[in-house]
Order: C-alpha cells, then structure tokens, then sequence
C-alpha cells in the first residue's frame, strides 16, 4: 500500500503554494517519512520555520509548528527546546533565512551543540520574493540585484556549521529523495546541533535566468555540482573546488548537548556549588 | 554619467515603480536594499536602472533590513544620498536604526510600503508599520495613489536635505492598494527632476579628513538632552520648508499638496479622518452622502510628522462628528490617529462629537459600504447632539460586534 502522507499533513492547506516542480515538496515527503520510520509522534514534533517559500512547511505539516520572523527560526528552536528538551524540535530554513538575515543565529545554534535539527533548503537564490542574490547564489549567475552576474563568493553551508560547532552534518539534494530520508533520520537521531543542507531547485527564480528554466534542468545542474563524500575525497585539490561532497560529512557524538549541559548548571545552582565542567579553550 | 530616461507625459505606474522612478531621478548615490513584499519591487526596479546605466550610483544588497538602514547611514555620514525601501517586518527590523538615523540628522529617504505585522504572518496592508515608526524623528510624508507616491519621494530628498532641516523622510503608500495598482501617473523629464531635486550637499561628513568627526557619539545626562530637544525643535521647524518645497513644486507640476489633505469640508457638518489609500474611497462614499442631504467631508494628513497641530484644528472647525479611521491594532488603548486628533480638538477648546473606527487590519477589504456606515452613524451623533456609538468600533470584521469605551 502506498505511503499515506495525510496522516501528517494539513490537508485542508493542500494544494501547496509552492510553483509546479518545486523541490520543497520532495524534502517535506522526504520528512514526512523520516518522522514516520523514527516512530515520533506528531504531539511530540514541533517544526520551526522562518520567512520565504521554506517558511510553509509549518503551514502543511500537522504537528506542533511556528512560523517565525525572518531569520530568527533558530532563536525561537532553542527556547521550545530549553523548554522542551524530551521533543523533537526541527528548525526549516531557507537560504537567506538561515545564512543572511539569520547568519548569526544559525552559527550561535551550531556552537551550543543544542539539539534541534536544522534544515537549510538551499535553492541558492531568493525565490519567494522573485530572485535576488542569496548568500549561496554561485558566482557569476544571474539574479534580479546582479543583473551582469553575481560577484560575492558563496558560503559552503557545511563548512560553516563544522566551524561554528554543529555536531552532526550532513548534505543530499532534492534529486535522491531516498538519500534525503536516510540523512534525515540518521540527523534526527543524533543529539547534538544537526545541520542538513538540502540543495533544492528554484527553476523559476533560479533557473529562468541562468540556462535552467525546467525543473529537471535545474535539477541536473545540482547533479553536476555535487559528488558522494568518498568519491570527492579521492579528487585533487583542485578538482574538488568543482564539487560539494554528499552524504553524512561530519558526526561527532563526543560533546555534550547543551540542554543536558545547561541541566548542569541548574543542578549546581540549586546545590549552591560550583558546576563541574573542566576549563576547555578550544571547544572543538 | 548616467543615460537619460525617455518618459512619456503620462505613464501608467503602480505605486512602486513610481516611487522606483523618483529614486532614479534623484540620482541616489547609495541603495542599500534587502527584498521584502510588497515593497520590493521599489529597489529591483531601481537595481534595473542601475544596471542599465540610468543612474549613477551603488546598490547594495545587503543581508537583512537592519543591514540595509545601517548602510544606508553610514552612507549619508559619508557625504552621500542614500535611500532604501521596506515593509512591515523588514520595518521593524529597521527600528533601532531610524532613531540612528534621525539622531545623527542624516537626510535619507525611506519609501516605506504599509503593511501588516505579524503574527498571524500577513503581507497585506495595514498601518501597522507606519504607526510603529511615527515617533522615530523622521518627517513622515502620506500618499494615496502611485502619482502622490513619486510626488511625494521627489520632494522627500528637497526637504529632508534642506540645510535647516538635515532629518531623514519617510513616505508611506499603502501595501498593493497602491503599491501594486497601475494607474496614470504623469511624471517630470529626468533634467527637470534632477534640477528640482538639486545636487546634494554634504555636512559634517566623515571623509573629510581636513575635518575629522564623529557621529553618533555617547551623551549621558550631560548632552542627550539637549541633542534630544534641538533634533525635535529642529522636526518642529521643519514645516517652513516642506511648505516652501510644496509651493515650489506646485509652480513646476500644477499639483498642489498641503499639510493637511481636505474633500469637501467647507461646509461639512459630518466628517471621517482616514489615512492611505481610503481616503479615496471615503471621497466617493461623502459624495453619496451628499446625494442624501447630508454634509459629509473627508480629512486626511499629508504629513504626518511633524503633526500638523493647527492646520488639523482648522479643518475640522465646525463640524459636528468625526469620525477617526486607524488601521492598526490599537493594542489596548484608542487608535493613535483618534488620540492626536483628539489632543488637538481639546486644545482648540472646541470638539466634534468623536468616534474611533479599527478597520482594514491585514488587508481586509473596507467597502464604500462600510464608509457609508460610518458617515450615517455620524450624521445620527450630530443630529441627535449625542454620541450614540461606542468610543471605538471594529469595523467590517466578521463575527460578533466588537467595541470598547
């Protein structure tokens, strides 16, 4: 029998206002299946989501869900989890919510290792509002703010979450809806700051204007512009530039989450004695 | 330099693409920009000028709101002239900011296109941001339609850059009433506009290194006071100058602005108090008032600070019942439309019967029906010499009535 999806949707919210081929549908599935296989239960979730076309999935998903001010999903994700620390708390953000107007958030998130599983849907462009430059729009592309090609180099999401503290990192895209799951829920299952960046396609704010008008157009594209961890690691240096490796790129369970370390603290205020956390430098 | 834009006498513009066009025509040198509905399309429009050579300058696309403001003072302490626009979150985003803004007297411009605060989430209009913004020290400039809009941003540059003015402007339009409605739209040749807007002139900027200064430097109780005071006393004088601007500009397009904006209030016995896009509307619904025998007028505010106190205590001379339109959540009080109006009425010893309306919150739809309503709860107050409503109602919500005092 097929997966049944509307036991976890809003199903009064369907049709989706995402445009025909849009990526977003195959992560939320992608999710959906995730949650499903973990066993959780929906009382048990709450989806977090900001500003922009990512921002729906709190709108569709039949869970606890907030939909938050731009860039400030990952703010709000640690309170419900302070406050919550036996729910699941997933955090879905675009782009420019989760690495422009919300940078500092998401690398605060990261360095307290808290246990919230951030999804960065990265369509490397800001779609919702009709094409301007994101922080991860490539070089020399095309974008309504950068009419003669884009000068301002990109961020490697994954690059930053390793240097900013997360815990558990991984990358896949829209086009292996099955290596999605998998990466879902082996993030979901890590305690600790999960970082997800899922490469999505924004053909029609992306796309139009750079050669790639079609979904499955787009979607090549991000095939061409990512490779499987261990064949990447194989390339020379140089060649590896051309590529952003896939797969599960960083899982470290040796640090501790920060609401068990912030138990710590209450512990030791309600004792009146010194918390018992050995002087560390360098965290990571 | 920058290529001329061929334009036709009159063009058909929403409210954003005028707004766009008056910021082309002002020849900004610096934008810094972050998207936001529905007032984006203001600085993509203007990012197309650019790259098309229309205007010589810089746009920055800058990575949130508070971003964009910030850039936007550090260019006008630069010695250049530097605009942006923004709605609603993006707005409040931009709060810490303006106050910078106005503090440090630097004359940018904001083209602000009004819209809901969330939550619940909502991109549809409402003064919510407009409301929110109104004590920050800028001269705030209202417009009604896409040719009061471009009027409006024009003038904004002349008054705020003004050698006795030197604070920063807003103009407000109202979120898809007006930002994304085309209409006619009769525009200045760029040589004309270029000339009425004039060169910028800097002050205190920080790149003269002859003249090193600071800006925004701390003041305790020593200085801040004062710095507070002389910036308001400063807003309170700025009238002089926006009046000149207005006469100046009245001599060039023949369209005439005031302070206060009045429709038939000559005469009128009944009048409502809107601001945006509904004072048109409450135009057309006076007129079927009108048809019924009764005086009905309409009032609104071109300028919204400084508060023309007097001009404000002179249109509603003589009428019997006002009715003051806030679209924004009052928040557990009266709207603040109703409370100044009110203020000003009280000081004139003189006062309307006064009811306050909640309407329009999120984009919802007030129909000609619905300021018909108004008009005939008033004429009913003035001919019975009562209030015979209560102080504040909601109107055109779904549900129970709801009202207050």
């Amino acid at each position: 029998m097929a997966f049944n999806y509307d036991q976890y949707l809003r199903t009064d919210k369907m049709p989706t206002l995402w445009c025909w081929g849009c990526g977003d549908g195959i992560i939320l599935k992608a999710l959906i299946r995730a949650i499903d296989k973990l066993g959780w239960s929906m009382d048990d979730v709450c989806v977090v989501s900001g500003i922009g076309c990512s921002g729906r999935f709190s709108s569709y998903l039949d869970c606890n869900t907030v939909h938050t001010t731009h860039g400030r999903t990952v703010a709000y994700a640690t309170g419900i989890k302070l406050a919550n620390p036996d729910k699941h708390v997933i955090v879905v953000a675009g782009d420019g919510d989760g690495l422009a107007i919300g940078g500092n958030h998401t690398i605060h998130g990261c360095r307290r290792n808290i246990d919230i599983n951030f999804i960065l849907i990265n369509n490397f462009i800001y779609g919702l509002t009709n094409s301007q430059v994101s922080p991860t729009t490539p070089k020399g592309m095309w974008a309504v703010t950068t009419q003669y090609g884009n000068v301002d180099p990109t961020f490697d999401a994954c690059e930053l979450a390793k240097g900013a503290g997360a815990t558990f990192i991984a990358r896949e895209s829209v086009t292996d809806a099955r290596k999605l799951e998998k990466m879902f829920i082996k993030g979901f299952e890590h305690r600790g700051f999960s970082f997800f960046d899922v490469f999505s396609n924004c053909h029609v704010n992306l796309g139009r204007k750079n050669k790639m008008g079609e979904a499955i157009q787009n979607q090549e594209w991000i095939d061409s512009i990512t490779m499987p961890l261990k064949k990447w690691e194989k390339l020379s240096d140089e060649e590896k530039k051309a590529y952003f490796p896939t797969g599960i790129l960083y899982h470290d369970d040796s640090q501790m989450e920060y609401c068990d370390a912030y138990d710590l603290v209450i512990e030791a205020a309600q004792n009146k004695k010194k918390v018992d956390i050995p002087i560390e430098v360098k965290s990571r | 330099m920058a290529k001329k834009y061929e334009l036709n006498e009159v063009e058909v513009w929403d409210g954003n693409m005028a707004a766009a066009q008056a910021l082309r025509q002002a020849q900004v040198d610096v934008v810094a920009a972050y998207p936001i509905t529905p007032s984006t399309p203001i600085v993509q429009n203007y990012s197309q000028f650019l790259a098309d050579g229309y205007v010589d300058g810089d746009f920055i696309m800058v990575e949130s709101e508070h971003s964009a403001m910030s850039g936007c003072v550090a260019a006008s302490a630069s010695g250049a002239r530097a605009a942006t626009a923004t709605s609603s979150q993006g707005f409040a985003l931009m709060v810490e900011v303006l106050y910078q803004a106005s503090g440090m007297r630097l004359p940018i411009v904001l083209t602000v296109v009004n819209r809901a605060l969330a939550a619940p989430l909502n991109v549809n209009g409402d003064h919510s941001d407009m409301y929110l913004g109104r004590d920050a020290g800028w001269i705030n400039l209202c417009s009604y339609n896409p040719q009061e809009a471009y009027d409006l941003t024009l003038m904004a540059f002349k008054i705020g850059e003004d050698l006795d003015v030197r604070l920063p402007v807003m103009v407000h339009q109202d979120g898809f009433l007006c930002s994304h409605t085309a209409q006619n739209v009769k525009p200045l040749q760029d040589e004309v506009a270029i000339e009425f807007v004039g060169e910028y002139k800097p002050v205190n900027t920080m790149l003269d290194v002859s003249n090193p200064v600071t800006h925004g430097v701390q003041t305790e109780e020593d200085w801040h006071f004062e710095h507070k005071a002389r910036q308001h006393n400063d807003l309170m004088n700025s009238p002089k100058v926006i009046k000149r601007v207005f006469e100046e500009f009245k001599a060039l397009t023949g369209r005439e602005y005031d302070f206060v904006y009045k429709y038939k209030m000559d005469d009128a016995e009944v009048a409502i108090f809107a601001l945006g896009t509904t004072v048109e509307s409450a135009e057309v619904a006076a007129d079927r008032m009108r048809e019924k025998g009764i005086k009905a007028g309409v009032v609104s505010l071109r300028v919204l600070r400084p508060f023309p106190f007097e001009q404000i205590q002179e249109a509603l001379s003589g009428i019997k019942a006002l009715a003051v339109m806030d679209r924004s959540a009052p928040g557990g009080t009266l709207g603040a439309m109703f409370n100044e109006l009110s203020a000003a009425m009280l000081a004139k010893g003189e006062s309307p019967i006064m009811l306050n309306y909640i309407y329009g919150l999120g984009g919802r739809d007030t129909t000609i029906d619905h300021l018909t309503e108004i008009f005939a709860q008033l004429d009913e107050c003035a001919k019975a010499g009562e209030r015979k409503y209560p102080l504040q109602q909601f109107i055109g919500l779904r549900g129970p009535k709801l009202s207050f005092y």
